[in-house]
C-alpha cells in the first residue's frame, strides 16, 4: 500500500475504466454519442398507454421491446442490465459473472404498477369486498409471487448482482434526481476507503406510467409542450416549461487508479472529486439564495483539489424547469466568479430529457465521453436564451474543445445536491 | 490517510415501537418484569396482526404544522425519532453540528393513500374504457403533496428541513439490509475518516394496507392467532410486522471526547451479503459473515439479537445457524427482536442495535421473550452483544456491539 498512487489529500486515486448507456436516443454509448453531438432529440409521445386526459403527453419514454405489459422494475432491470454488460466489457474487468467489487444502484422508489393493481383486484369478486381489502383478500388467494419479488424495494439491485456476480449487499440507493451521482459518489469513497479496488455504479430508470406523469403534473414540474416533443426540452431558453421525464441507464466501473494500471486497463477518466450539501429551504425548492448548491459546487472543487478555473466544462443539471435552470446559473455565478464566464455549461437534458434516478450517472458516462472526445455535446432548443442566464449554453451545435476537466451537476427534490468532477488520466 | 481506524461510538438514540417511547421504556418492558408482552393490533389490518405504533406527541420533535401536513405516518415517525436521537446525543439546534452532520437513512416508500386508491379501481373497474378512466380518476383524486409525503427520500429530506442536517444526505432502500447498509457505511465512513458524525437510521409503519397486499404478493404474513417467532418454526411459518422509528447518532471516538460526549457502546463490526436464497444458501451466506469475526467473539456466554421474520425456511436455517455458534465456543443467549417488537423492516436493524447498546449500557441483558426454551437466560454484563439480521427476502448480516475502554453513558430513567 506504501506505492499507493494517491491524490492531493493522501487518498488512492479513483479511476473509470468502463461506460455503459442506453438513453431514448439508443443504445450503447456510440449510438447515443453520435446522436448527441448531432443535436437529435430522443424525446416522444407516450405510446406505452393511453395518454388521453393527462396533461403531459410525451416522454424520452424506451419502448424498443414493444408493447408488453408494462412492469417498471424489470423494465428498469434490463436498461441497467444493458448498461452494465457494456460496462464491464469495457473495461475487460474480472469474468463473466464474477465482478470484483460491490454495486451501488440508483434506483426511484418501486410501486405497483396500477395494471398489476387491477389485475390482482379483478382476479376474484370475494363475497363483494372493495378496497384493499378485496386487493389483500386476492392476494393471499392468487400466485403473485412475481410481484413479491419485483416490488421488493432491493429487487433491481438484487437480480443485478445476482446475474453479475459483484460482492457482498449490494446497496439501492435514492437521492431523487441526484441518485445517479450518489451512486458514483459512494463507489469512489469505498474506493477511497481501500475497502475494495474496483466498483460497479449503475443508475436505472424506467418508471414511466400513468401515475408516475400525473404526480409530476400535479408539482407542475413537466413540460406540456405536447405538439413539438423533440422542441419541448429547453434549457436555459425562454418558453421553458418544466422538465421532459425520460428512461434510461448508465453505469461506470470505477477502479483504484493502481489496480487498473496493474492489469493494463485503459483508464477513461479520473473521478476528481465530489461535492454535496442537503438543502433546508424547501421540499421541491432549492434556497433562493442558491446557498446549499453553491457549497456543494464548492466542495467538490475543494475534494478534487482544483480551482474554478480550471473547470473546462460544464455538464448542467439542466431539467428545463424555470426555477431549476434560473437556480443553477445563480449559483455557479456565485461559487465560481468571473471563471463561469470562460466555461461552456451544456445540457444533456435537452436531447435525452430527465432520466431522474439514472440522469446522475448518464450525465457522468457523457461527461466522461467529452473528455475522451474532446467534443462538447449542445444545449439544444435553444432558439430564444433566458436572457437573465449569462451562460455559454453551447446552443444547438456541438463544439470542438480539448477538455480535460468537467464538473458534473445534480440537484434532486428533497434538497439532495450532488456535483462530481471528471478529468482526464494525468500525464 | 491513517490506516489507524476510529473508534465508532454510539452517542445519541432515538427509539419509538408498539411497546413505547425511549430507552428506560423498552428495558423496563424487556428486561425487568417477566416474559414481555407484546403489544397487538387485530383489527387494522385484519385477519393480520401487527405491532402497531404508540401514540408519540409528534409536535415535541416537528413543532410546524406546516412541516406536519408535508408528510405522512412514516415520514413523520422517522424524522420523530430522528429529533429524538439528536435530542438525546445533545446536538439538537447545534448549527454548526448539524451542519457537519451526515445523514444516512433506510428508507421504504411512503404511505399510499388507500381511500383515493379504492375510489380509482372501483371507477376503473366498472368503466367501459378502463384506460381514459383511469387517467381521468388519477387526475382527479391523486394530491400533490400525498406524493411527496410518499418520496423515499424526503424523510432524509424532512429531516434536514426540521431538524438542519445538512452535511452529506443519502438515503439506502432495500428493506432490512437498507437500514444494515446505511450502519455499515456510516461505521467504515467514521473509521476512514470520511466523517466524524452521522445520523442513521430508519422507520417503518405496520398498519399499511398497501404493505400487507405487497407482503401477501408471497404470502409472507402470519395469518394465525399470535405466536412467538420460535413457536412458528413448526409450521408453515410467517411475518408479523411491526411498527418502529429508530435512528442513532454515531460518531468518532475523537470527535465524541472533544465534544465530552460518552458512548452507550461501540459499533465493533458490521458485515453482510447476500444470496439468492435457494434451500441451504442464507445459512452459508451466513457462516461465511461468521468467518470475518473470527477472533472478534469472546468464548462462553454470548447475548443474540436476531431480526429473523418468521418466514420459513430461512427461520429454521437461522435458527440452525444461530446455534451453530457453540462451534466457534460461544454459548448464544438468543433473543428474537421480532417476538415482541415485530418485523420493522428498514428499522430492524437499527432497532436491535439501539436494544444491543441499551443492553450493553445497562450492563445485563434482556429476560428471554417467550418460553419455548430457544432463548436461554444470560446472566451478567454482557461485553458485547451478537445481531443478527436476515432480510425477510433477501439479504444476510452479522454485527458485533461492544463495550468501549471508556465510562459508559448511562440510561436516564424516563
Amino acid at each position: 500500500m506504501s506505492q499507493a498512487t494517491l491524490d492531493h489529500l493522501g487518498r488512492p486515486i479513483v479511476v473509470v475504466t468502463g461506460i455503459g448507456m442506453v438513453t431514448a436516443l439508443g443504445e450503447g454509448k456510440q449510438d447515443n454519442w453520435s446522436k448527441l453531438i448531432a443535436g437529435e432529440s430522443g424525446v416522444s409521445k407516450i405510446n406505452r398507454f393511453d395518454t388521453e386526459g393527462l396533461r403531459t403527453q410525451i416522454a424520452g419514454i424506451i419502448d424498443w421491446q414493444g408493447k408488453g405489459e408494462f412492469f417498471a422494475p424489470a423494465h428498469s432491470l434490463s436498461l441497467a442490465r444493458k448498461s452494465a454488460q457494456e460496462a464491464i466489457a469495457q473495461s475487460g474487468i474480472g469474468s463473466k459473472g464474477n465482478f470484483p467489487g460491490p454495486l451501488f444502484m440508483a434506483i426511484f422508489p418501486v410501486e405497483t404498477n396500477w395494471h398489476h393493481r387491477m389485475k390482482v383486484y379483478e382476479s376474484s369478486t370475494v363475497n363483494g369486498k372493495s378496497g384493499y381489502e378485496r386487493l389483500i383478500r386476492n392476494a393471499r388467494l392468487g400466485d403473485f409471487s412475481e410481484f413479491y419479488a419485483m416490488y421488493q424495494f432491493g429487487s433491481i439491485a438484487e437480480h443485478l448482482a445476482e446475474e453479475f456476480g459483484t460482492r457482498g449487499q449490494p446497496i439501492s440507493l435514492t437521492t431523487a434526481c441526484a441518485s445517479g451521482a450518489t451512486s458514483v459518489q459512494l463507489g469512489a469513497e469505498a474506493i477511497r476507503r481501500g475497502d475494495t479496488d474496483a466498483a460497479l455504479c449503475n443508475g436505472t430508470d424506467g418508471e414511466i406510467c400513468e401515475e408516475t406523469v400525473v404526480r409530476f403534473n400535479l408539482l407542475s414540474a413537466l413540460s406540456t409542450q405536447n405538439d413539438d416533443p423533440k422542441g419541448a426540452s429547453k434549457p436555459f431558453s425562454k418558453g421553458r416549461d418544466g422538465f421532459v421525464m425520460a428512461e434510461g441507464s448508465a453505469s461506470l466501473v470505477l477502479e483504484s487508479y493502481d489496480a487498473a494500471k496493474a492489469r493494463g486497463a485503459k483508464i477513461l477518466g479520473v473521478v476528481r472529486g465530489a461535492g454535496e450539501r442537503a438543502d433546508t429551504f424547501h421540499r421541491t425548492r432549492s434556497a433562493p439564495d442558491g446557498s446549499a448548491v453553491i457549497e456543494t459546487v464548492t466542495r467538490s472543487l475543494k475534494d478534487a483539489g482544483m480551482m474554478p478555473h480550471e473547470v473546462d466544462y460544464i455538464n448542467a443539471h439542466g431539467t428545463s424547469t424555470p426555477e431549476n435552470d434560473k437556480m443553477e446559473y445563480l449559483a455557479l455565478s456565485s461559487a465560481l466568479g468571473d471563471a463561469l464566464d470562460n466555461i461552456p455549461i451544456s445540457s444533456n437534458k435537452s436531447m435525452i430529457g430527465h432520466t431522474l434516478s439514472a440522469a446522475g450517472a448518464v450525465e457522468a458516462a457523457i461527461s466522461l465521453l467529452t473528455i475522451e472526445a474532446g467534443v462538447i455535446p449542445p444545449t439544444i432548443n435553444c432558439h430564444e436564451q433566458d436572457p437573465n442566464i449569462l451562460m455559454d449554453v453551447v446552443p444547438n451545435f456541438k463544439r470542438e474543445k480539448s477538455v480535460s476537466s468537467v464538473m458534473s451537476n445534480s440537484f434532486g427534490f428533497g434538497g439532495q445536491n450532488v456535483c462530481l468532477i471528471f478529468s482526464a488520466e494525468p500525464d | 490517510m491513517s490506516t489507524e481506524k476510529s473508534e465508532v461510538w454510539i452517542t445519541g438514540v432515538g427509539l419509538v415501537s408498539s411497546l413505547g417511547e425511549g430507552l428506560e421504556t423498552h428495558w423496563q418492558q424487556l428486561a425487568s418484569s417477566g416474559t414481555p408482552k407484546p403489544v397487538l393490533d387485530k383489527l387494522s389490518q385484519a385477519p393480520y396482526l401487527v405491532h402497531p405504533i404508540v401514540d408519540y406527541d409528534v409536535a415535541t420533535q416537528v413543532p410546524k404544522r406546516s412541516d406536519q401536513r408535508q408528510m405522512g405516518p412514516w415520514q413523520l415517525l422517522g424524522t420523530y425519532a430522528a429529533g429524538l436521537a439528536l435530542d438525546d446525543a445533545g446536538i439538537a439546534h447545534n448549527e454548526e453540528l448539524l451542519a457537519a452532520t451526515n445523514m444516512i437513512v433506510a428508507a421504504g416508500g411512503g404511505e399510499r393513500d388507500t381511500e383515493a386508491d379504492s375510489i380509482i379501481m372501483e371507477a376503473v373497474s366498472k368503466s367501459d374504457n378502463p384506460e381514459t378512466m383511469l387517467n381521468t380518476m388519477l387526475n382527479t383524486e391523486l394530491r400533490p403533496t400525498l406524493f411527496l409525503a410518499q418520496l423515499s427520500n424526503l424523510m432524509a429530506g424532512n429531516i434536514s428541513i426540521v431538524h438542519g442536517v445538512t452535511d452529506s444526505s443519502r438515503t439506502f432502500m432495500g428493506e432490512e439490509m437498507a437500514g444494515v447498509s446505511a450502519i455499515e457505511t456510516a461505521t467504515a465512513q467514521i473509521q476512514h475518516g470520511q466523517g466524524d458524525i452521522f445520523l442513521v437510521g430508519g422507520a417503518y409503519i405496520a398498519e399499511r394496507a398497501d404493505m400487507t397486499m405487497l407482503m401477501e404478493f408471497g404470502n409472507a404474513l402470519w395469518g394465525e392467532d399470535y405466536q412467538s417467532v420460535w413457536s412458528r418454526e413448526n409450521t408453515e411459518g410467517g411475518l408479523i410486522a411491526g411498527s418502529a422509528g429508530a435512528f442513532l447518532v454515531l460518531e468518532s471516538k475523537e470527535h465524541a471526547e472533544a465534544r465530552g460526549a460518552k458512548p452507550y457502546a461501540r459499533i465493533n463490526t458490521v458485515v453482510s451479503d447476500r444470496c439468492n436464497r435457494e434451500p441451504g444458501t442464507a445459512g452459508k451466506s451466513a457462516d461465511q459473515l461468521l468467518k470475518k469475526l473470527a477472533g472478534k467473539i469472546t468464548h462462553g456466554p454470548l447475548p443474540v439479537l436476531t431480526g429473523c421474520s418468521g418466514i420459513q425456511p430461512q427461520l429454521s436455517e437461522e435458527h440452525a445457524f444461530l446455534n451453530g455458534l457453540s462451534d466457534i465456543g460461544a454459548k448464544p443467549s438468543i433473543r428474537a427482536v421480532t417476538t415482541v417488537l415485530g418485523s420493522t423492516i428498514e428499522a430492524q436493524f437499527p432497532v436491535s442495535t439501539i436494544l444491543a447498546a441499551l443492553a450493553i449500557s445497562k450492563g445485563g441483558f434482556f429476560e428471554p421473550f417467550d418460553d419455548s426454551g430457544v432463548e436461554q437466560p444470560f446472566a451478567g454484563s454482557p461485553e458485547q452483544v451478537l445481531i443478527s439480521t436476515w432480510g425477510h427476502w433477501r439479504g444476510e448480516s452479522l454485527a458485533l456491539i461492544d463495550k468501549p475502554a471508556v465510562p459508559l453513558r448511562k440510561v436516564e430513567s424516563s
